[in-house]
């Protein structure tokens, strides 16, 4: 019984090595300033852009424990905040990693903010501004955060859901940074060292995710993240043959679209 | 043995004469003449079973179109066969159905009756591409490229050359193995036409290339020079392009093949990753101080500098042009009246009672002059007099004034005025717009019930797929944790424990409120453009939609958008969001017609407000068009009309109402991006695929 409880208990993840994580503006001093003055922070980005990488970085940065937290759409308050559970012949009260992060002084990344229930993101409302306080209810408990606590959301703009827009009354509680895909050099260095491959082949990785890029809006809500031209280059980096490798990972991910697909892979031929 | 065990075990047996004959009277049944099937069906016994068939399917098929078409089909099967293969029968029955299509059934009858003719385009078919087949995928590559849209088009030289904006392509290619090197080749081209324009072959800040070529213009020599010029291009575009892209490279390479003996010496020079078009020039000088001809290449483009430089040129002077026309239009109709530009004329007038200009404030130069001299005198710095009232209170009002209120009958006063943003004063105009709300008069009455029925596998699915994103009002029980206890569970867990048995820890009830509270709003373009194939398909995507809404539940309306200038701008509700999806919405979608104008900005005002009237969280609306914001007379056309739908689009979106737009347009538009601004958008370049697309569309804005 006990051990049912502890797995339930959210994960305090603790960073001792650093995470690569090249830098590609000011993001780093920004996030800096903002832990310095208890401000918490917006991420904003397409996916696979680097945003939950750069937590990451910073949790190591700051030495604070970093919990994260992927919002869903059935996420409900008590999954963040805590639940009472019966254990045998009592009541049990236990954590989420809401509070658990709140308790800590733990860095709290809910990422996807917006995939939340509506009712569930007013919760984090009080943590995100000067109260800096966490209500949970069920206890009656007011539990006041640490000035070593932050908060970090992200949120992708390209998200084409009505109903999943960020609310103004909550956006306008954090500080935003933005984050895109970084230039082509830059976004070539980052695949030839995540995915294992040397720089000519990364540049043309990097070139099919600009010309897929270009399509959006095309036909195509998204062009290659990053992350997808990272799947690509490790499939090459075990050996599959980089057009293959390009087709498995890049084109049939970003859609079904038969048409779409045809011209995805007359890009995946052009540049191999 | 039992029947279906005796077909199955005989079916590639061939059908006896009788058996033929009963098929071919029940398919050729409506056949108005009274030719017995008798005959043929003796002839057609002696074909093989997989010919029979093949026979039987297309005659059946001809017959649904014209039992005479089908009738001559089968007698010519015979002959026909004996010319084709299984291939070669079916374009050729094909064709025949295409030509009946197209030109009837006299064209039908030549086209089947000419075998030998037929034949001989059908095998040499096989090697050729036509533009047509390649557009639509070139042009999604293009747009890959460059990142810009670059429209197609086809060439009327011989050749394919790009004046910068528009890539010309030969209508058709030939003498290919297979099409798929036909293809190739149509993509090879088209590339190196994009290079052209992508790696300046047209000059830059600091190479004038018509300056350049001076040496030769207007000279015996010119079109030697260009004609090098085009040569020297190619070998340093193809390097630049190989750069980037290998896997092109490598495949504009195998088209050309080997380099040409008198480009040996530049190749070199000019496949340097820094090589320039400076490079070119240089190099052509050389070339031209000899007097060997250009070479030809076998993936050779035109190269037409004077079209390109002079596109450009035209791009500068755009807004100069529109002021003349500006001027033109105000002594036109300050002159004799009754004079207008024949292409100006309206697509359809919306009744007649409704001239535009008669509800109008100064009523004294018709709509397309006025539109004219404003646009005149506003670039000019001045407005008239009427309008120099500082725009933002709403102090200026329309006023039936200077109409000396004839004008004012009820049958003519809009419903609604609208504000319409003007860019270049950078203020509205006040109640500018005077909006009319109609019902779409009722169309065929079972046009509806007929798209449900081709379409009622697709419909079954999409209503299968709206139904999972239906979000109920869900009570779960058994729950780790909620707000209250579940009885049944406590129960359960507290005799578990008393038997000594681990108790549930699961005694709660939770209840998972129904998120789901949207209003959508479809604005469907019903301007003149629009007519054919787009409204077609704009019909069709509506019947879709709503079969998949009813299933969803969400609140929904649909309304058609055109109208005539500023003072007549029509909405026509097809479906109120208070209205069932019932036979009157169906015969109004039915009625959808292609009328006048496309003035977008008023239609997305007036829509936004419907929608703001609706109780949902969220509001969202659909616009659905065929091109530009236009109206007629010069003014919305244009910079103008781009500007006022953006800004409606902001409007709306600062009122909370989430815009998304599909634009149906096969060339793309550059525009697109600015006008939709606040928007969400997608451009369509098939209009075929707009039923399937709307639906999915909405899924994905709706989940
Ligand atoms: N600036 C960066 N530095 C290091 N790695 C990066 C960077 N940007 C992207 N990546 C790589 O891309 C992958 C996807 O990034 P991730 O942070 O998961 O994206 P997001 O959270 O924005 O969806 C990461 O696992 C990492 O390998
Ligand atoms: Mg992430």
């Amino acid at each position: 019984m006990k051990d049912s409880i502890h797995t339930l208990a959210p994960q305090l993840q603790r960073i001792d090595s650093e995470p690569y994580y090249q830098s590609i503006a000011d993001e780093v001093t920004l996030f800096e300033a903002a832990a310095a003055r208890c401000l918490p922070v917006l991420l904003k980005g397409p996916t696979g852009c680097g945003k939950t990488r750069f937590v990451e970085h910073m949790a190591w940065r700051l030495k604070r424990p970093l919990v994260t937290v992927a919002c869903h759409d059935d996420l409900t308050t008590a999954d963040l905040v805590g639940r009472y559970l019966i254990v045998g012949n009592e009541t049990v009260w236990v954590d989420g990693p809401l509070t658990a992060a709140v308790r800590a002084g733990a860095i709290c990344y809910l990422d996807e903010l917006v995939e939340a229930r509506k009712d569930t993101i007013v919760v984090i409302h009080p943590l995100a501004d000067a109260r800096r306080v966490l209500a949970v209810d069920k206890r009656g408990e007011m539990v006041a955060a640490p000035a070593s606590f932050m908060l970090v959301v992200s949120y992708n703009p390209g998200y084409q859901s009505v109903l999943k827009e960020i609310k103004p009354s909550t956006r306008q509680r954090f500080v935003a940074l933005d984050f895109d895909y970084p230039e082509a050099a830059v976004e070539a260095g980052i695949v030839a060292r995540e995915g294992g491959v040397d720089t000519e082949m990364a540049k043309r990785l990097v070139k099919l995710g600009e010309l897929t890029r270009n399509l959006k809006g095309a036909g195509l809500d998204e062009g290659a993240s990053t992350r997808l031209l990272i799947h690509a280059a490790q499939l090459i980096a075990a050996g599959i043959a980089p057009a293959a490798a390009c087709t498995a990972a890049v084109a049939r991910a970003l859609c079904d679209d038969a048409d779409m697909t045809d011209t995805l892979d007359d890009l995946v031929r052009a540049v191999f | 043995m039992t029947s279906s065990g005796q077909f199955s075990s005989s079916s590639a047996r061939r059908l006896f004469a009788a058996e033929l004959e009963s098929q071919l009277n029940a398919i050729l049944f409506a056949s108005p003449s009274h030719r017995s099937a008798a005959g043929i069906a003796a002839e057609l016994e002696a074909l093989p079973r997989s010919q029979q068939e093949k026979l039987l399917a297309w005659a059946a098929t001809a017959a649904q179109t014209d039992a005479e078409i089908g009738h001559l089909m089968v007698t010519l099967a015979p002959l026909a066969f004996a010319r084709f293969d299984a291939a070669g029968f079916d374009a050729w029955a094909l064709a025949g159905l295409d030509a009946y299509d197209h030109d009837g059934a006299e064209a039908a009858k030549v086209l089947l009756g000419d075998l030998e003719s037929f034949g001989t385009r059908f095998d040499g078919g096989k090697s050729f591409v036509r533009f047509a087949d390649i557009e639509p995928r070139l042009s999604r590559f293009l747009q890959g490229l460059s990142g810009r849209p670059l429209s197609l088009g086809i060439s009327s030289k011989t050749g394919a050359w790009t004046d910068s904006e528009t890539i010309f392509l030969p209508p058709q290619l030939e003498g290919f193995a297979d099409t798929a090197a036909g293809k190739e080749k149509y993509q090879v081209l088209a590339v190196m036409l994009w290079a052209q324009t992508f790696f300046g072959t047209f000059g830059s800040a600091n190479i004038d290339l018509a300056a350049a070529l001076q040496p030769w213009t207007e000279t015996p020599e010119q079109q030697r020079a260009v004609d090098w010029l085009a040569a020297l291009e190619a070998v340093r575009l193809e390097a630049r392009i190989s750069l980037d892209l290998p896997g092109l490279g490598r495949r504009i390479a195998a088209v050309r093949g080997q380099w040409p003996t008198s480009l040996e010496n530049w190749v070199q020079r000019l496949e340097r990753p820094a090589a320039t078009l400076a490079d070119s020039l240089a190099a052509l000088t050389e070339c031209m101080s000899g007097n060997l001809a250009a070479p030809q290449l076998p993936h050779a483009v035109l190269l037409d500098p004077a079209a390109a430089l002079k596109i450009r040129a035209a791009r500068m002077e755009r807004d100069q042009v529109v002021l003349k026309r500006a001027i033109n239009a105000l002594k036109g109709s300050s002159g004799r009246s009754g004079q207008r530009d024949p292409n100006m004329v309206p697509l359809a007038a919306v009744g007649a009672e409704a001239a535009p200009g008669a509800l109008d404030e100064s009523a004294i130069l018709p709509p397309e002059a006025q539109a004219a001299a404003l646009s005149l005198q506003q670039d000019l710095g001045e407005l008239p007099p009427e309008f120099q009232v500082p725009a933002g209170t709403g102090a200026w009002r329309p006023t039936r004034q200077d109409a000396t209120g004839e004008c004012s009958t009820s049958s003519n006063e809009p419903d609604r005025r609208y504000d319409e943003w003007d860019y270049r004063r950078k203020a509205y105009r006040r109640g500018w717009c005077h909006l009319f709300e109609a019902d779409v008069p009722a169309g065929a009455a079972g046009y509806v019930e007929d798209v449900r029925q081709r379409y009622a596998a697709l419909i079954r699915q999409l209503r299968r797929r709206f139904e999972l994103l239906r979000g109920e009002d869900r009570l779960l029980g058994r729950q780790p944790e909620g707000d209250e206890i579940d009885v049944d569970a406590m129960v359960d867990a507290l005799a578990d424990r008393r038997s000594g048995a681990e108790p549930s820890t699961r005694v709660f009830r939770r209840r998972i409120r129904n998120q789901r509270s949207l209003a959508a709003m479809f604005m469907v373009d019903m301007s003149g453009s629009t007519k054919g194939w787009v409204n077609d398909a704009e019909r069709e995507a509506l019947v879709m939609l709503c079969e998949s809404l009813e299933s969803l539940g969400d609140a929904y309306a649909i309304y058609g958008f055109s109208g005539w200038t500023r003072t007549r701008c029509d909405i026509y509700r097809v479906k109120r969001f208070d209205e069932r999806y019932d036979q009157d919405v169906c015969a109004r979608i039915a009625g959808i017609e292609a009328k006048d104008y496309t003035r977008m900005g008023v239609a997305i005002r007036h829509l936004t407000q419907l929608l703001l009237h609706q109780p949902a969280r969220h509001r969202l609306l659909v616009t659905l068009s065929d091109g530009r914001p236009d109206d007629y007379g010069d003014e919305y056309r244009g910079h103008y009309g781009v500007e006022d739908t953006r800004r409606a689009l902001q409007e709306a979106r600062e009122q909370g109402v989430r815009s998304y737009c599909i634009t149906i347009d096969r060339h793309g538009a550059d525009y697109l991006g600015h006008m939709y601004g606040a928007a969400r958008y997608t451009v369509l370049d098939d209009v075929k695929k707009l039923p399937l697309k709307i639906t999915d569309i909405y899924r994905r804005l709706a989940s």
